[in-house]
């Protein structure tokens, strides 16, 4: 069914196929649109057998997709930014506790300073509480993983969270083939949880375990989402057949073969760099892509093969870790390993800046060229932080950077227009 | 992951129109960009014309500038017409279709910025054109530049100052991009009842009266 269409709303529509039981959410923009729409089926009656939950938090509306998930419901909710951090403790708790609960996370910036655009500060603040976390490339792509996110969740008992970038991806209408009813009941089978609690067979879930336990848990949770790894191409391959479309998978090489420079990124600034990679073999270069879709558990060993041969790797992200550096950088490094491909780091669209396809291709072109460095931001406006170097060199009280630098920001803007 | 181009499975396009060697010359896709003011429907403009390029078969992208949504504060939408899909995410920079739904956004934006050559203009004014005081426009072909009263329009058949789909119906007329047709089925896609049919009404007369400036600026050279 080919529709033009919001990508939230297609979402919305891909979720309610999935029949779930309890969709419990908390609006927060940029996922406002996905909940409202599923809540707008539900009461329509075109979504049944679905309890719809406006929870009066980010942490109540995790708390209660747990609770929900711990009866055996299928569950689901969205979320982003600050609203993923005030769910935090209930994040964890959902992956350590093994329920398959199904999260969007409308990818957006984390503050101080408040921002509501896209990054992927978000994702990368919970890449190591235990979930499935997939990375949409378009809304097709955000489509396809929410009807595998739930067969995954379900498969191994683990929660998983689809990352789409919002407003790039949450607010663009383009074309989208959305799955059919019939579709999706075929790749999805009913609900059969590993552990329910049940009046009629009664037990307790979340036991306080101590120190002769906890290791072996954990480590149970680690092999658990280790699994995905294995189980992710196998599903992939029975959606991609049902649906008639490539779906999911862990890495996407596009155009690596006899690629000197590959780069690497995660979400929907891969559209870009496809074509920025097409612009440059059009002149000769030998320059390639891997898209990772499958962030969480990390596909070390696919992600090699993918880049093998290449002389230099570029890491595009949209977060970096503060005092650091680039945070999938030093995952991808640890993965190069003998290929003894150089990495390197560039930090763009930060906060939604936009990454301009002009940005891509110069990174490419001084990738090339072997003078891009370890570390880079791209774009980054350095008259800004030399300002607030100066003021702050100047005196002690030099007050708050992010007012400083819109102050500049605006006087910059009168002086151009006189 | 986008569907392969050949999974279209929609109708081509109609006869050629005077407007479709846009998709020819700009190579990948054409780039719309569109100006107005918060509360003047600029970002449902953009879908609404992505949603006309559907029907008429063509891949389209629309998105919103994302910046702060406040009545009478500028805003700008984009939109991206392929024969092949879209891959970019970046905003329009490189523009070949202007929509300017407010004339004195002018005094607040740039909206010229990176205009190309050939490139069409629609205005929504009641002024003519020339006095506008738009220095680029007068490198552009007399018949790439025009105007519509879409505000008066609106007005008119609405009865709401709500310029935007009363523009699509004068971008079909200028660029031939999108057939009349298909801007009427994007409405009713959105709209129902008796909102849908005044727009539909607004939207056939800002075709009618960007058809005929459009002819007349052919026939009638600068003097």
């Amino acid at each position: 069914m080919l529709q033009q269409v919001e990508g939230s709303k297609a979402v919305a529509h891909a979720v309610a196929m999935c029949r779930p039981q309890v969709v419990c959410a908390y609006p927060i923009s940029p996922q406002t649109h996905i909940i409202e729409a599923i809540g707008a089926k539900v009461k329509a009656g075109e979504l049944t057998g679905c309890e719809y939950i406006n929870a009066d938090s980010e942490m109540a509306a995790m708390s209660g997709v747990i609770g929900a998930s711990a009866v055996g419901a299928r569950a689901y909710t969205a979320t982003a930014s600050q609203g993923l951090l005030f769910m935090m403790e209930a994040v964890y708790n959902a992956a350590g506790l093994g329920l398959p609960v199904v999260l969007t996370l409308a990818n957006r910036a984390l503050g101080a300073p408040i921002n509501i655009w896209n990054d992927h500060s978000d994702a990368m603040s919970v890449r190591d509480a235990g979930w499935v976390q997939l990375f949409a490339e378009s809304n097709q792509d955000a489509v396809d993983l929410h009807v595998l996110a739930f067969a995954l969740a379900e498969e191994l008992s683990v929660p998983v969270m689809v990352c789409m970038d919002g407003f790039v991806l949450t607010h663009a209408v383009e074309r989208v083939d959305l799955p059919t009813q019939a579709q999706v009941d075929a790749l999805l089978p009913a609900f059969v949880p590993r552990q329910v609690l049940d009046a009629d067979a009664p037990l307790s879930i979340g036991a306080m375990v101590g120190p002769d336990a906890f290791t072996e848990v954990r480590y149970l949770m680690h092999a658990r989402l280790l699994r995905a790894l294995d189980v992710m191409p196998t599903l992939a391959a029975s959606h991609a057949e049902v649906l008639d479309r490539p779906v999911g998978g862990l890495v996407r090489p596009y155009r690596t073969e006899d690629a000197e420079v590959v780069v690497v990124a995660m979400g929907s600034v891969l559209g870009t760099v496809k074509d920025a990679v097409d612009e440059l073999r059009a002149d000769g270069s030998k320059v390639g892509a891997v898209g990772i879709t499958c962030y969480r558990p990390f596909p070390a060993a696919q992600l090699r093969s993918a880049i093998a041969g290449a002389r230099r790797v570029v890491v595009l992200e949209k977060a970096f870790s503060t005092g650091v550096g680039g945070i999938l950088s030093a995952e991808v490094a640890a993965s190069a390993g003998a290929t003894g491909a150089a990495v390197h780091s560039v930090i763009a669209g930060l906060g939604g800046r936009a990454i301009p396809g002009s940005t891509v291709r110069g990174i490419l072109r001084d990738a090339l060229a072997g003078t891009l460095a370890e570390l880079t931001f791209a774009d980054l406006k350095t008259e800004l932080i030399e300002a607030e170097f100066t003021r702050m060199a100047a005196g002690r009280r030099s007050g708050p950077p992010a007012e400083n630098l819109l102050r500049d920001l605006v006087a910059g803007e009168r002086r151009r227009h006189g | 992951m986008e569907p392969a181009a050949g999974s279209a499975a929609r109708p081509a396009l109609s006869a050629p129109a005077p407007g479709s060697d846009l998709l020819r010359a700009s190579g990948s896709s054409v780039q719309i960009r569109l100006h107005g003011r918060g509360g003047q429907g600029t970002v449902t403009a953009a879908e609404l014309l992505s949603v006309a390029a559907f029907e008429e078969g063509l891949f389209a992208q629309a998105f919103p500038s994302f910046g702060s949504e406040r009545m009478g504060a500028p805003v700008e939408a984009y939109c991206r017409l392929s024969r092949s899909p879209i891959r970019t995410r970046e905003p329009v920079s490189r523009p070949d279709v202007l929509i300017i739904q407010d004339a004195s956004l002018i005094e607040q934006v740039d909206l010229f910025s990176g205009l190309r050559d050939g490139a069409y203009v629609l205005v929504n004014t009641t002024e003519p054109l020339e006095d506008l005081g738009f220095p680029p426009l007068a490198a552009l072909r007399r018949d790439h530049v025009l105007s519509v009263p879409a505000t008066e329009l609106a007005r008119e058949y609405l009865g709401r100052p709500t310029p935007n789909s009363v523009l699509l119906g004068g971008f079909a007329a200028m660029t031939r991009l999108v057939s009349l047709g298909a801007v009427h089925h994007a409405i009713r896609h959105r709209f129902s009842g008796a909102v849908a049919d005044a727009n539909v009404a607004a939207a056939a007369a800002a075709f009618e009266h960007v058809t005929a400036e459009r002819e007349g600026r052919v026939r009638a050279p600068a003097g």
